[in-house]
C-alpha cells in the first residue's frame, strides 16, 4: 500500500510536511510500508484487532446493556516524535507538574498565591473538585500529583499546546504498553532500524514511585495495592493490567477495612496491613464518612487513616482543583510565581465566561469557539463551535448564562493529523498526545504516551467513548545508546 | 526466600469458581459427546438415551417444565447453549470467564487468553448448529478445558491461590462423577439379568467413557462388571476421576492451603474432608452395594456440600471486624 495519494489538506501532519514531502524522522517508516505486498498491511491490521479482543483488552461502555464490553481500536500507522521535539516537551512537562504539585499543596496549607493575589480566591473556592477536607494534610514527600496524563495537541501554528493537565485519576497508560506489544507481535519489521524508545519499564517505574511514598514505619518491602471500583468500571481492563505488571493486589473497597487508624485488606488468614493504595476511584466514592455518604465503592475511614499519616494515597485526594478548566487559565501565572521561570509548554487561550467582557465575547463568537463545562471530562459537556448547529450554540448561551463560572472558552484548535488507514488506504486524521508522568523521588515522563485519534472523518473529538481509536507513539531515540 | 503476598479472600473464592465452572463444562461436553456415540451403536432405544443427561445435571424440573420431552436437540440446547440454564456450557464459560477477568493479575496471562478464547468461541457460535458437527464441538470443547487446566498447572505458581483453583477442580470433579455414577447404576440395573449381553457392555463401557476411563478401567479390571466399576470409579486410588482420588487431591491442597500437617485439623472444613478421605479409603466396594449405592452416594453429596461451606466460611465470608489474623505480627 503507498502513499502516492495521501493529502495533507492543508492540516499540520506528523508524517508529511507543508509541501507533502515525507518528514527525516517518518522515511524509514514510509519505506517500510510501501515495500510490504500488496494486502500484507491490511492482514496485520486484522491480526492486531484479532488479538486485542483474544487478550480481552476491552473497556466497558456506560449506558450499554450491563457490562458490554468493545476493543478501543487500534490503528497500525504509529505516531512518530522527534528526539529533540521530545526532550523539549520532557522539560515542559516537568516543569508544569512541579508547579501544579506546589500549587496544589499551597491551596491546603498557607495559599500564598491566593493571599498574593495571583489566583482570584472565589475561583478556588467554587471549583467542584476542590476538598475543604484535605487542607492541613501533608501527603508523603508532599507529593499530591503522583501520576499525570497531560493532554498535548499540535495546533495548525505546528506549537504543541496544553489541553488538560488530567491530574485526578488519568487512565488509558495500559494501552500505550499494549499497543507496543501488538505492534511487535504483528508488525514487528517496522521496528528495524528505526531507534524507537521502550515503554515496557513504566510498571516497574510506577511500583517504584508507590514504594516511595509509603508512609514511616511501613516494612522494608510495603505493601501496595490497586484499588479498582470493580469489574463494570470503564478502565477495569487496566486496572487489573497495572495490577498483574506491578504484581500487587487489586482490590475493591469491599476488601479493604479501617481499623485502628491503619488500612487492612481481608484476606484467607485474616486481615492484613496495606501501606499504599493507588487508588482509581475518584476522590467523592473513597470514603462514605469524608466525602459522598452514599457511595458503596469506598472504603469508611479511609480518609481519617490517610491523614494520620498511616497509608498512603495515589494521587492525593483533592488535587482536581488543578483540573478545574479556569484553574487551567492560571497554569502559566503559576509557573511564573513558583518556579521563578517562563512557562516552557503553551497553554490555550482561555476565556472565563464568569469575567463579563470574555463572556461578552464567548457569546458573540460560539460559531467559532470550542466551550467546555469547567470540571467535565471524556469529551462530554462540550460545545465545538464550528460543527455545532443552531440549537445546540442557543442551548450552550443559555447554560453559560445560568452558570457563567462553570464554562471556559477556546479558540478550535486544529488537531494535527496522522495517516491512518481507512478500508485499503490512508486518509489523515486528527490526534493527540497524552504523555505519563510520575513524580516520586523524581519526575519522570514515560517517553511517548498514549496518542488518540478521532476515527470519524474530519471529527476533532478523541476519546474512546466517542468513536475514537489509539494508535502507538513512537518516540525516536538521538543515539543508539539512549534506545537500550 | 520472600514470603508469598497474602491472597485477598474475593481472590481465593473466584479462582475455586472458576476453575469449577470450567470442569463443570468440560463434564457437560463429555457427557453429551459420548451420547452422542453411544446412540450410534443403540438406534433402536435412541429417544431414551437423553433424558439421563438431564438427571445427571440434577435440573430435571427445570428442563420438564421449559423443554418436556426429552430428545437430542431440546437436551444439547439445554445443557449447551441456554443462557438461562446456569449450569450449561454457555453460563458456566461465561461465570469462569467473569470470575477469571475479577482476578487476571492472579492467574497467569496464558489462563486469561485461555478462558476469554473458549468464551469467544461459545459466543460466536450459532444455537444448534448441523448435527454432523456436533461431535467435533463437544470435542473441542473438552480439550480446552483440558487446555486450561494444562496451563493452569504449566504457567500459575503453586502457591495459595493454585492451590484454591485445584480444590475446586477436585471438588467439581468428585461430585460429577457421583451423580453420573448414581444416575447410570440406577437405570442399568433393573437389566441386570442381561450380564454379558453386548448391549449391557455398551452401556456400562459409556459410563467409563463419560469419565474419559474407559482405557484405565480394563488395564486395571479386564472384564466390564458393575462392581468393579462402581469400585473404580469411587475407590480407585490412581484414577485421576476417582471420587477417592479427588477428594485426596482436594485434601492436600487445603492443607497446603492451611499449613496444617496432613491427617490434622484446624479448620471445620479440613475435618469434614478428613472424614470424607478416612471414608473412602477404608470402606469396601461390596459393603456400600450391600447398603444400596444411591444411599451411599446421596450421603458422599451431602459431605461434600459441607465441604463446600466449610471452605467458605473458613476463608471467604468476611471475618468479623477486629480479627487480626495471628501471622501478622511485625
Amino acid at each position: 500500500m503507498r502513499f502516492d495519494s495521501y493529502q495533507t489538506q492543508g492540516f499540520q501532519d506528523e508524517m508529511f510536511d507543508a509541501d507533502g514531502v515525507v518528514r527525516p524522522e517518518a522515511r524509514l517508516l514510509l519505506d517500510t510500508i510501501e515495500s510490504l505486498e500488496e494486502g500484507q498491511l491490511l492482514q496485520c491490521q486484522r491480526a492486531a484487532e484479532g488479538l486485542l479482543l483474544q487478550m480481552g483488552i476491552t473497556f466497558n461502555v456506560y449506558g450499554d446493556s450491563a457490562g458490554a464490553e468493545r476493543i478501543f481500536p487500534f490503528d497500525l500507522i504509529p505516531r512518530i516524535v522527534r528526539s529533540d521535539e521530545w526532550a523539549w516537551i520532557e522539560r515542559g512537562l516537568k516543569q508544569r507538574i512541579h508547579a501544579l504539585n506546589e500549587f496544589i499543596d499551597d491551596i491546603y496549607h498557607d495559599q500564598k498565591i491566593l493571599k498574593d493575589k495571583i489566583i482570584p480566591e472565589e475561583v478556588i473556592y467554587s471549583a467542584t473538585f476542590y476538598r475543604p477536607q484535605c487542607a492541613g494534610i501533608n501527603p508523603p514527600r508532599r507529593i499530591w500529583c503522583h501520576i499525570t496524563g497531560t493532554d498535548l495537541v499540535r495546533h495548525s501554528d505546528g506549537n504543541i499546546y496544553v489541553l488538560e493537565d488530567n491530574l485526578r485519576v488519568p487512565s488509558g497508560v495500559s494501552y500505550v504498553l499494549e499497543n507496543r506489544d501488538l505492534m511487535k507481535r504483528t508488525f514487528p519489521q517496522v521496528f528495524e532500524g528505526s531507534r524507537v524508545r521502550p515503554v515496557d519499564d513504566y510498571p516497574s517505574n510506577l511500583l517504584e514511585m508507590l514504594e516511595s511514598i509509603a508512609p514511616d514505619g511501613a516494612a522494608d518491602k510495603p505493601t501496595v495495592v490497586l484499588l479498582t471500583p470493580g469489574l463494570y468500571n470503564s478502565a477495569y481492563f487496566e486496572h487489573s493490567f497495572l495490577a498483574q505488571q506491578m504484581g500487587i493486589q487489586l482490590v475493591e473497597g469491599s476488601d479493604l477495612v479501617v481499623q485502628d487508624e491503619a488500612v487492612w485488606m481481608r484476606t484467607t488468614k485474616g486481615l492484613r496491613k496495606v501501606d499504599v493504595i493507588y487508588r482509581r476511584i475518584d476522590d467523592d466514592f473513597l470514603d462514605p464518612l469524608a466525602f459522598r455518604e452514599d457511595s458503596l465503592l469506598g472504603v469508611p475511614g479511609l480518609v481519617k487513616a490517610y491523614r494520620a499519616g498511616r497509608v498512603a494515597l495515589a494521587n492525593a485526594p483533592g488535587n482536581g482543583v488543578a483540573d478545574d478548566k479556569v484553574v487551567y487559565a492560571y497554569v502559566p501565572d503559576m509557573i511564573r510565581y513558583y518556579e521563578n521561570e517562563d512557562p516552557i509548554l503553551l497553554s490555550v487561550p482561555t476565556f472565563l465566561c464568569w469575567r463579563e467582557q470574555d463572556r461578552q465575547h464567548v457569546l458573540g463568537n460560539l460559531d467559532q469557539l470550542v466551550v467546555k463545562a469547567a470540571n467535565e471530562a471524556g469529551g462530554y459537556g462540550m460545545l465545538v463551535g464550528p460543527h455545532s448547529t443552531l440549537d445546540q450554540r442557543q442551548e450552550f448561551a443559555a447554560k453559560i448564562a445560568a452558570n457563567p463560572r462553570n464554562y471556559i472558552a477556546q479558540p478550535t484548535l486544529a488537531l494535527s493529523r496522522v495517516p491512518t488507514l481507512v478500508d485499503d488506504h490512508f486518509e489523515g486524521r486528527h490526534v493527540d498526545l497524552r504523555p505519563y508522568i510520575l513524580y516520586g523521588k523524581e519526575i519522570k515522563v514515560l517517553p511517548g504516551g498514549l496518542t488518540r485519534v478521532a476515527l470519524r472523518k474530519g471529527s476533532l473529538v478523541v476519546n474512546s467513548s466517542q468513536g475514537g481509536g489509539s494508535k502507538d507513539t513512537w518516540v525516536l531515540a538521538a543515539s543508539p545508546e539512549e534506545v537500550a | 526466600m520472600p514470603e508469598n503476598p497474602p491472597l485477598l479472600s474475593r481472590v481465593a473464592d473466584s479462582v475455586y469458581w472458576m476453575a469449577r465452572y470450567i470442569e463443570r463444562a468440560e463434564n457437560v461436553a463429555r457427557y453429551i459427546g459420548v451420547n452422542l456415540n453411544l446412540q450410534l451403536d443403540l438406534p433402536m432405544e435412541r429417544a431414551q438415551q437423553w433424558q439421563p443427561l438431564i438427571d445427571t445435571s440434577g435440573d430435571t424440573h427445570e428442563f420438564k417444565q421449559r423443554y418436556g420431552e426429552a430428545s437430542q436437540a431440546s437436551v444439547i440446547e439445554f445443557l449447551t447453549y441456554d443462557s438461562a440454564n446456569t449450569n450449561s456450557i454457555a453460563s458456566c464459560l461465561r461465570a469462569a470467564r467473569e470470575n477469571a477477568r475479577s482476578v487476571r493479575e492472579t492467574i497467569s496471562s496464558e489462563m486469561w487468553t485461555q478462558v476469554n478464547s473458549m468464551y469467544l468461541n461459545m459466543q460466536g457460535q450459532r444455537r444448534m448448529p448441523d448435527p454432523g458437527q456436533l461431535p467435533e464441538i463437544f470435542r473441542s470443547i473438552r480439550l480446552g478445558c483440558h487446555l486450561f487446566q494444562g496451563i493452569t498447572d504449566a504457567t500459575m505458581s503453586h502457591s495459595e491461590a493454585w492451590h484454591f483453583v485445584r480444590m475446586g477442580r477436585k471438588l467439581e470433579r468428585a461430585d460429577k462423577t457421583s451423580r453420573i455414577l448414581d444416575v447410570k447404576y440406577f437405570i442399568l440395573l433393573p437389566s441386570t439379568h442381561a450380564v454379558g449381553t453386548p448391549y449391557d457392555d455398551i452401556h456400562w463401557s459409556a459410563v467409563l467413557k463419560s469419565v474419559s476411563g474407559f482405557g484405565m478401567y480394563r488395564k486395571k479390571h479386564g472384564r466390564i462388571t458393575p462392581r468393579d466399576i462402581v469400585d473404580f470409579l469411587l475407590m480407585d486410588p490412581e484414577f485421576p476421576r476417582s471420587i477417592r482420588f479427588c477428594i485426596h487431591c482436594a485434601d492436600e491442597s487445603l492443607h497446603a492451603i492451611t499449613g496444617s500437617p496432613m491427617g490434622s485439623f484446624v479448620y471445620p472444613s479440613e475435618r469434614a474432608i478428613g472424614r470424607l478421605r478416612a471414608e473412602l479409603d477404608f470402606n469396601s466396594v461390596d459393603r456400600i452395594l450391600a447398603g444400596g449405592l444411591h444411599e451411599y452416594l446421596d450421603s458422599l453429596q451431602e459431605q461434600m456440600n459441607t465441604i463446600d461451606i466449610g471452605i467458605l466460611n473458613d476463608f471467604v465470608t468476611r471475618l468479623p471486624v477486629g480479627q487480626v489474623a495471628g501471622a501478622h505480627a511485625d
